[in-house]
C-alpha cells in the first residue's frame, strides 16, 4: 500500500531512523489519528512525528489515551492507536489495554523503552511492560533493532484486527528508534505459523444446530458483541424474522439487534428484564450468538437454563464450555454461521411461547419507572429516557460503570449497532469521557453523549482539558447522586445499609467546564431536562449537565451476584419506596 | 464431569524469547496447576518443544488447548494423554552408602535399571531415567539409606509409532466436545 496521503513520499529503500520507521509504517496501516502523552523514551519518535500526517492527541493522562483509542476503535471499527513513554507512561495505559482486552477491541500501543543495553538495570523509568501486560494484550512485542520496527507494526495491527480482537502492545527501544536502517515495507500476505485467527463452521454441527432449533418449542436467541463484530446484524434480523425467535441481548450486544424489533426483549443479566431472564430460564433452546456466558449473564450456574439445549456460535474455541456447557458449538464467525444456518431453518408454531413471554412481560412492564410519574424529583432513569425522547435515539452514547450504565442500557434504545460504547467486560469507572472523546474523533458527524456517574467522572475528569484543547464537541451528562451508586446500592441491599466509603463530595461541576471554558448546566427539576439537552445539542463545544438526581435510588430488577436468574429483585411498585431490604445469601463471590 | 487426572501436552512453540513466559502466565492466569514443564530444541530451527503435564478433566484439558492455540507462539498443540506414548524422568539421587551397602544398594540399582554414576567412601550418586512411578520407586528403596539430595527433570514425552507434527499446516484443534 502506497500512503494514503500524497504529501507523503514514498521511501521505501531510503535509509531512515527507527522513529520515522514507526510513522511510515502507522501510515501504511492507514492510521489517520493517535492519542498520546510523550516522555523520555519515545521522544525521538515524537520527534520524527511532525513530518507525517498523523494528528495527535496529547491526552492528559495515559490512561486516557488508551481509553480514548478505544473508543476511536469501538465507533469505527478501525484500530485504536495510542503511544506512550517508556515506565510510569507505559504502566499508565494497562487500565485501557485490559479493558479493551475484555471487550476483544482492536488497538496498537506504542510504548517507548529504556535503550536496549540498559534493559534489566532498573534504568530511569524503566518497567518491564512486555511483561506486565502478556496477561492483558492479545499479543505483545519488544523491539530492539530498527529493522524490525515496520514489520512488527505490521503484524502488530494484523494481530489486533484479526480474528477475535484485542489489544497489541508494540514496545520500541530508546536505540531503535535513534538508529537508522532502510526502510521496507513488505505487501506480502502475513504468515505467522502459530497464529489462527478464522475457523470455518464444521458440516455436522451446523446440522444438529438446524435439527434442535427446528425442534425447539420455546427457543431464545442470545445477540452478543459478536453479532457486532462480524457486522451480523442484517443476517440476524432475517434469521429471526424467519424462524419467529425472541432474541434477547448482552450488554454489549446492544444495538445489534435493533431495539425496537417485536422480537427483541431486551437486555438480559443481572440488571436485565424479568421477562427476559424467566424467559431463559424456562427456554428449551438457547442459541448464543458471539458471547461467552458472562457470571453477570448466567447468574448461579447450577441454576442455568437447566431445561435448554445450547448452541454456541462463537469464534473464540477458548470460549466453549469455558463458563457453560453446551450442546453444540459451533467455532466461527456469526455472520458467516447465520447465513450457513439461514436457507436451513423455517418457522415452526411457537404461539404459545410467545404468549407466555408476552404474559410475563406485561406485569413487569407497568412497574417500569419511565411509566410513572415524577413526584416532583428528579430520577436517573427519567434524565436517561429523557435523553433518549429528546436525542430520538440517534446520539452515540458513552457510558461509564455503574448504576447510570445500566439505567442507560434498559433506558436509551439502540436501533443500530456501534451506538453504544461501554466498558462491559473489565467495567472500568473512568472509561466514558475519554473514549468519548476517541469516538468522536471517529465519527465527527455524530453527536455524542457520555453518560456517566459523579464518581466515575472524576476519574478522568482532567480529559475535559483535552476536549478544550483540541475543540472537540461532547456532550457529558453527569448523573449525580452524590453516592458510589451501585457499590451504594450494595450496600443497601447486600451489606445491611451500611454506607462505607461510598457518599462522595464532588466540586461544582458547572464551574469545572467553566474553568475548562465550556458550558456547565445544572438540572435539578425533570422538567428542566428537555432544555438542557436542546442547550447541550445547540452549544458549540463540549457542554457539561450536572443532572442532579435522587440519591438513594437503585437499579432494578436485580439478580444478586450468583444467585439464580430467577431470583431476581423487582421494582418497587412506586419510584422511592423500599418496601424490602432483602439480603441475600449468595454463598459464592461476586 | 469427567475425573480430573493427570494430563500430558506436547506442545510446539516458536523459539522466541519469552515463549516460556507467556506459556507459563497462561496456566497461572487460568489456574490450571502445572505439575511440570520441560522445554527444549527439536530436530527442527527455530521450533522448541515443552512437555506439560497438569492435573485436568475432559473440559479443563480442551480449554488448556484451545488457550495455547490462542497464543501467537504456539505452532502445535498434542494431548497425548490417552495416546501410546514414551514418558521419562530423570533423577540423580546421592545416598549414603559405606563399603558393607555397596552391594545391595548397586544390585538396587540393577533392578531398576539404574546406573551409579559417582561414588566415594562414603556416598554414591545414582542416575535413573524412566517414567515417573519407576523413579520414585527406586526413591523409596533408597531412602532407608538416606538420600543426601535429589534432583528431577519434569516429564519428558513421545507418542509411540510415527506420529509426524506438520508444523507448517498445524491442524485446527477440535472444537468438538463430549458434551454431545
Amino acid at each position: 500500500m502506497t500512503p494514503a496521503n500524497p504529501k507523503v513520499e514514498n521511501r521505501i529503500g531510503e535509509s531512515l531512523s527507527g522513529s520515522r520507521i514507526i510513522w511510515e509504517a502507522l501510515v501504511r496501516e492507514g492510521v489517520e489519528v493517535c492519542f498520546g502523552y510523550p516522555g523520555g523514551a519515545i521522544m525521538p519518535a515524537y520527534d520524527a512525528m511532525i513530518e507525517y500526517p498523523i494528528h495527535h492527541v496529547l491526552t492528559r493522562h495515559e490512561q486516557g489515551a488508551s481509553h480514548l483509542a478505544d473508543g476511536y476503535a469501538r465507533a469505527s471499527g478501525h484500530v485504536g492507536v495510542c503511544i506512550a513513554t517508556s515506565g510510569p507512561g507505559a504502566t499508565n495505559l494497562v487500565t485501557g489495554i485490559a479493558t479493551a482486552m475484555l471487550d476483544s477491541i482492536p488497538m496498537v500501543c506504542i510504548t517507548g523503552q529504556v535503550p536496549s543495553q540498559l534493559i534489566g538495570s532498573d534504568a530511569f523509568q524503566e518497567t518491564d511492560i512486555t511483561g506486565c501486560t502478556i496477561p492483558v494484550t492479545k499479543h505483545n512485542y519488544l523491539v530492539t533493532k530498527p529493522e524490525q520496527i515496520a514489520p512488527t507494526i505490521r503484524e502488530a495491527f494484523y494481530i489486533a484486527r484479526s480474528g477475535r480482537p484485542g489489544p497489541v502492545v508494540v514496545d520500541i527501544t530508546k536505540d531503535a528508534q535513534q538508529q537508522s536502517c532502510v526502510f521496507e515495507w513488505s505487501e506480502d500476505e502475513i504468515v505467522l505459523p502459530g497464529y489462527r485467527p478464522d475457523y470455518a463452521p464444521l458440516a455436522e454441527q451446523l446440522e444438529e444446530a438446524v435439527e434442535l432449533i427446528q425442534s425447539a418449542k420455546r427457543p431464545i436467541l442470545f445477540s452478543g458483541h459478536g453479532v457486532l463484530k462480524s457486522q451480523a446484524t442484517e443476517t440476524l434480523v432475517e434469521f429471526v424474522e424467519k424462524t419467529n425467535i425472541p432474541v434477547a441481548c448482552t450488554l454489549l450486544g446492544l444495538g445489534g439487534f435493533p431495539a425496537s424489533h417485536p422480537h427483541n426483549l431486551g437486555m438480559m443479566g443481572m440488571h436485565g428484564e424479568t421477562w427476559v431472564n424467566k424467559a431463559i430460564q424456562d427456554a428449551d433452546l438457547i442459541i448464543a450468538v458471539g458471547m461467552r456466558f458472562d457470571d453477570r449473564v448466567t447468574g448461579n450456574l447450577k441454576t442455568y437454563a437447566q431445561n435448554a439445549k445450547k448452541i454456541h456460535i462463537e469464534l473464540d474455541p477458548a470460549e466453549i464450555n469455558k463458563n457453560v456447557r453446551v450442546d453444540v458449538p459451533i467455532v466461527g464467525d456469526a455472520r458467516t454461521v447465520l447465513k450457513e444456518l439461514l436457507p436451513h431453518v423455517d418457522d415452526r408454531d411457537r404461539a404459545e411461547w410467545l404468549a407466555y413471554i408476552d404474559e410475563i412481560k406485561g406485569d413487569s412492564a407497568v412497574r417500569d419507572i419511565k411509566n410513572l410519574p415524577d413526584l416532583g424529583k428528579l430520577y436517573a432513569a427519567h434524565v436517561i429516557h429523557d435523553l433518549y425522547r429528546f436525542t430520538e435515539g440517534k446520539a452515540l452514547v458513552v457510558t461509564d460503570v455503574g448504576q447510570h450504565q445500566m439505567w442507560e442500557a434498559q433506558y436509551y434504545k439502540h436501533d443500530y449497532p456501534r451506538k453504544l460504547i461501554t466498558s462491559g467486560g473489565l467495567g472500568t469507572m473512568g472509561f466514558a469521557l475519554p473514549a468519548a472523546i476517541g469516538a468522536k474523533f471517529a465519527e465527527p458527524g455524530e453527536s455524542v453523549w457520555v453518560i456517566c456517574g459523579d464518581g466515575g467522572f472524576q476519574m478522568t475528569q482532567a480529559e475535559l482539558s483535552t476536549c478544550a484543547q483540541e475543540g472537540i464537541k461532547v456532550n457529558v451528562a453527569i448523573i449525580n447522586n452524590g453516592f458510589l451508586g451501585m457499590v451504594r446500592q450494595w450496600q443497601e441491599f447486600f451489606f445491611g445499609g451500611r454506607y462505607v466509603a461510598t457518599p462522595l463530595l464532588s466540586p461544582d461541576f458547572v464551574k469545572i467546564a467553566d474553568a475548562h471554558g465550556l458550558t456547565g448546566i445544572r438540572v435539578e427539576k425533570r422538567s428542566e431536562v428537555e432544555a438542557a439537552v436542546s442547550k447541550a445539542e445547540a452549544t458549540e463545544g463540549t457542554v457539561v449537565i450536572d443532572f442532579r438526581v435522587e440519591q438513594e435510588d437503585a437499579v432494578y430488577p436485580m439478580v444478586p451476584a450468583g444467585a439464580n436468574l430467577g431470583d431476581m429483585i423487582e421494582r418497587p411498585p412506586k419510584p422511592g419506596t423500599h418496601d424490602h431490604n432483602p439480603i441475600f445469601e449468595t454463598g459464592e463471590d461476586e | 464431569m469427567s475425573q480430573s487426572v493427570k494430563r500430558t501436552f506436547a506442545v510446539f512453540v516458536e523459539d522466541k524469547p519469552g515463549v516460556l513466559n507467556r506459556v507459563a502466565s497462561l496456566f497461572r492466569r487460568r489456574s490450571f496447576n502445572i505439575d511440570s514443564l520441560n522445554v527444549g530444541a527439536t530436530h527442527e530451527a527455530g521450533v522448541s518443544r515443552m512437555t506439560i503435564v497438569c492435573d485436568a478433566d475432559e473440559d479443563k484439558a480442551k480449554r488448556i488447548e484451545a488457550n495455547l492455540y490462542k497464543m501467537v507462539n504456539v505452532l502445535w498443540v498434542d494431548d497425548i494423554t490417552h495416546k501410546q506414548s514414551i514418558n521419562r524422568v530423570l533423577a540423580l539421587i546421592k545416598v549414603n552408602c559405606n563399603r558393607e551397602q555397596r552391594d545391595e544398594i548397586l544390585k538396587i540399582c540393577d533392578v531398576f535399571r539404574a546406573r551409579a554414576i559417582d561414588m566415594s567412601p562414603e556416598r554414591v550418586t545414582i542416575e535413573i531415567t524412566g517414567p515417573q512411578d519407576k523413579v520414585e520407586g527406586l526413591v523409596s528403596v533408597l531412602r532407608p539409606f538416606g538420600i543426601l539430595e535429589l534432583v528431577q527433570t519434569g516429564t519428558v514425552a513421545m507418542t509411540r509409532g510415527v506420529e509426524k507434527h506438520d508444523l507448517a499446516h498445524p491442524t485446527v484443534p477440535a472444537s468438538r466436545t463430549s458434551a454431545a
